[in-house]
C-alpha cells in the first residue's frame, strides 16, 4: 500500500520538512512496512505506556520566580532582532501548494 | 589492575601533589592534539579548560579541593548545552550556537571543580549507531590504531591504504567513547536513547552506564525522545562510574521528570561472594545476527558467574524482538515533536528565505537538518496523523507496556540481573558500515541496547574480552529500577574476573602516558 502524494505533501506542510527525492518517500515506505510488524503484537486490555513513571507523582514546584531577566543572553543567539524582538517574516501566509512551490512530489 | 577506581588514583596524586591539575589538563590537550584524527572532539576548550585546572590546583594548594573530581579531565557529549561553548548536537541547524546555559549535569561536575575539556563528536541529533552522520564527520575508533588490531589485520594489498582499515566506534556517543578510549579524559558524559551510550562503549572497550530513566536530570541534554533519554556515563572502570553516578544523580527541579528519592552516593564494595546473585539468561538476545564469537563470550560469562556460586538461569523476555519497531514509532513521533523547535527564529540557523514564517521555517529545516532527521521527522509526523494516531502511536504505548511488564515478571522471580550482548558483533570497517543506511543499521545494532531504554531501566557495559580481529567485546548487565549500586557491584566483580586488556595505542607517545603510571604506582591494597 503505497503513500499517496497527497498525504506526502500533508506531511511536507505539517513537518516543514522535505523529502528531497525519491530515497526520501523510500525511506518513508520502508518505515511504515517496518512498524507494521507491530500489529502482530496482542495487545487487547493493555493500556497505553507514556511513561516508565506513571505510578509517580509529577513534581510540581512553588510557584515563584527564581530565574529570569536574561533577555539579552537569549537575543544573543538569534539571527534577526530588533530592540527586545525576534523578528520574523510576515505570518499567515500558508505554504504554496503542491503544483507551485518547489518540491520533488510535483514530478509525482 | 588497579584496586581503586582511576579517578579516585588521579585525585590522590592531585592531593599528594604528585601531578598538578594544570599538569593534567597539559597532558589530555596535547593528547587531544595527537590523536585528532580521531575526529572525537568537535571544540576544544582549551582556554576555559586550563583556567579550571588552574583554580582547581588552587584549591588543592590551599588544601581546600571540592571532592574526588575536583581537577579531572572530563569531556561532554555536543547535545549537552555548556554555557559559553558551542553546542552544535553535530548539526548545521546549531553551528555557531553558543549555550547561554550549562546543563544541569555539566553544572554538577563543575561545582566538583572537574576540568571541561571539550566536546565530543556524534552523530546528528544523536540520531545514529555509528557516530558517522554527523556534520563534522565520522568519529574513528581508537583500537582501529592499537597494537592488538593491527597485528590481527591482514592487508589486502600493496596499495591498498591502511587508513581506509578504520573502524568504528559505534554511537551516538562515540566521540565520548573515543576520548575515553584514547586517554584523553576520565570520563565523559553521553547520552543514552536506544543504546548510544552501551553499543560505543562496547565498541570501543570501556564501561558505559545507562541510569535508570528519572535518575539523573536531562536539563539541559537536547531531548531526543523526552520519555527515554537519559545521560549517559563513560569511564575506564566501574568504579569511576560509580563516582561520576554520584556527583549526577539526584532530583533536579528544573526537570520534573527526575524522581524526588534521595540519592546517596555510594562507594562500590569489593563483592567476593556471588552466591547470592540470581542471574539472568534473557534467551531471546539470542538474536539472529549474533556473532559466534560474541555468542562465545556471553556463554564464558555466564559460566564464570556459575562456576563461583551464583545461579544462573535462563529467562524469557517474550517481546524483545517488538522493542525494536516500537522504539522506531515512538522515537519518530517523539522526534517529530521535538525538532519543531528548530525554526530558525531565536536560535541556530536560519534561511535568507523571508517570504512567509512558513517558508523560512521549512526553508531552514532542509538548510539545517541531514536526512536521517528529515526522514525521522518525516516517519514521525506519518504515525502521528489522525488516521494513524491509534494503529501506531497508541498501539506502540501499549506494546511498550508488554515490553516493561516482561522485565517485572522476570525481576519478580528472584532474578537480581540479567546479563546479555550489547552488540552483535565487534567494530566493523567504516566501508563496510556505511553500505547500509542509517535506519537499517540503528535497527541492527540497537536490538540488544533498546529494550532497557523501553522499560526505564538500568544497564551498563562492561568490556569482556578481544575479538579474533582484537577489538573489543562487552557484555551488559541491565539491573532493577534505581538499584544502581547492586548493578554497579556486579559490574565491578565482573570487571575484575576478565582482566580486560589495556589499548596499546602506538601513535600515543609513551611519555604522554606518564600521567597515568600515576594510578599503576599508586600505594592501595
Amino acid at each position: 500500500q503505497k503513500v499517496t502524494v497527497e498525504v506526502l505533501d500533508h506531511l511536507e506542510r505539517l513537518a516543514l520538512v522535505d523529502f528531497r527525492d525519491a530515497e526520501g518517500v523510500q525511506r518513508l515506505q520502508e518505515a511504515i512496512q517496518f512498524a507494521d510488524q507491530l500489529q502482530e503484537v496482542n495487545t487487547d486490555g493493555v493500556e497505553p505506556m507514556d511513561s516508565v513513571l506513571e505510578d509517580r507523582c509529577l513534581y510540581l514546584r512553588e510557584d515563584d520566580v527564581t530565574e529570569g531577566n536574561c533577555t539579552k543572553e537569549l537575543l544573543k543567539n538569534a539571527k534577526e532582532k530588533v530592540e527586545e524582538y525576534f523578528v520574523a517574516p510576515p505570518g499567515n501566509i500558508p505554504l504554496p501548494k503542491l503544483e507551485e512551490r518547489e518540491t520533488f512530489l510535483q514530478g509525482s | 589492575r588497579p584496586q581503586r577506581g582511576l579517578s579516585l588514583q588521579v585525585s590522590a596524586a592531585l592531593k599528594e601533589g604528585r601531578v598538578t591539575a594544570t599538569e593534567l589538563c597539559q597532558r589530555c590537550l596535547s593528547l587531544i592534539r595527537s590523536t585528532k584524527f580521531l575526529n572525537a572532539y568537535i571544540t576544544v576548550a582549551e582556554e576555559t579548560a586550563l583556567k579550571q585546572a588552574e583554580e582547581s590546583e588552587k584549591r588543592y594548594r590551599a588544601g581546600q579541593q571540592l571532592g574526588v573530581l575536583d581537577g579531572i579531565p572530563i569531556a561532554v557529549k555536543d547535545n549537552f548545552n555548556t554555557a559559553g561553548i558551542e553546542t552544535t548536537c553535530a548539526s548545521n541547524m546549531l553551528k555557531g550556537y553558543i549555550s547561554p546555559y550549562n546543563a544541569t549535569v555539566v553544572q554538577k561536575l563543575l561545582d566538583q571543580g572537574a576540568v571541561l575539556l571539550g566536546k565530543t563528536n556524534l552523530d546528528e541529533f544523536a540520531m545514529g549507531s555509528g557516530s558517522t552522520d554527523g556534520v563534522f564527520g565520522p568519529v574513528r575508533n581508537p583500537w582501529s590504531y592499537s597494537r592488538q588490531y593491527k597485528k590481527k589485520s591482514v592487508p589486502k594489498s600493496h596499495s591498498e591504504d591502511k587508513e581506509s582499515n578504520w573502524v568504528i566506534t559505534g554511537g551516538s556517543s562515540g566521540g565520548s567513547a573515543a576520548a575515553v578510549s584514547s586517554f584523553t579524559c576520565f570520563a565523559a558524559l553521553g547520552s543514552d536513547t536506544g543504546g548510544s551510550t552501551r553499543n560505543p562503549a562496547a565498541h570501543c572497550g570501556v564501561v558505559g552506564l545507562k541510569p535508570t530513566y528519572g535518575l539523573i536530570s536531562r536539563h539541559g541534554l537536547i531531548p531526543l525522545v523526552n520519555s527515554m533519554d537519559v545521560p549517559g556515563i563513560l569511564t575506564r572502570c566501574v568504579d569511576d562510574a560509580a563516582v561520576v553516578l554520584g556527583s549526577l544523580a539526584g532530583h533536579d527541579p528544573k526537570d520534573s521528570t527526575t524522581i524526588q528519592d534521595d540519592f546517596k552516593p555510594f562507594e562500590l564494595p569489593n563483592l567476593t561472594d556471588v552466591r547470592k546473585l540470581s542471574i539472568g539468561i534473557p534467551k531471546e538476545y539470542h538474536a539472529p545476527g549474533l556473532s559466534s564469537e560474541i555468542l562465545a563470550v556471553w556463554s564464558k560469562a555466564a559460566d564464570l558467574f556459575e562456576n563461583a556460586g551464583a545461579k544462573v538461569t535462563e529467562v524469557s523476555l517474550p517481546h524483545t524482538r517488538y522493542s525494536i519497531v516500537c522504539y522506531h514509532v515512538l522515537c519518530t513521533a517523539e522526534v517529530a515533536s521535538n525538532m519543531a523547535r528548530f525554526d530558525g527564529l531565536e536560535y541556530g540557523h536560519r534561511s535568507d528565505m523571508n517570504k512567509s514564517t512558513e517558508s523560512m521555517y521549512a526553508a531552514t529545516r532542509r538548510e539545517g537538518f541531514n536526512d536521517v532527521v528529515r526522514g525521522r521527522i518525516l516517519s514521525g509526523n506519518y504515525f502521528l496523523l489522525k488516521q494513524n494516531y491509534e494503529n501506531y502511536f497508541i498501539k506502540a504505548q501499549k506494546v511498550r507496556r508488554l515490553i516493561a511488564n516482561d522485565f517485572v515478571k522476570v525481576f519478580g522471580s528472584g532474578v537480581d540481573i540479567l546479563l546479555t550482548p550489547t552488540t552483535l558483533s565487534d567494530a566493523v570497517p567504516y566501508m563496510e558500515f556505511i553500505k547500509e543506511d542509517n535506519r537499517t543499521r540503528s535497527t541492527q545494532d540497537d536490538i540488544l541496547t533498546q529494550a532497557a531504554n523501553m522499560a526505564g531501566l538500568p544497564a551498563i557495559n562492561v568490556p569482556a574480552a578481544l575479538s579474533e580481529r582484537g577489538l573489543p567485546v562487552g557484555l551488559q548487565f541491565i539491573g532493577r529500577s534505581f538499584q544502581e549500586k547492586q548493578l554497579l557491584t556486579v559490574a565491578k566483580w565482573f570487571e575484575k574476573q576478565v582482566k580486560f586488556p589495556m589499548i596499546q595505542l602506538e601513535e600515543v607517545k609513551r611519555h604522554d602516558n606518564d600521567v597515568f603510571q600515576h594510578q599503576k604506582s599508586a600505594s592501595f591494597s
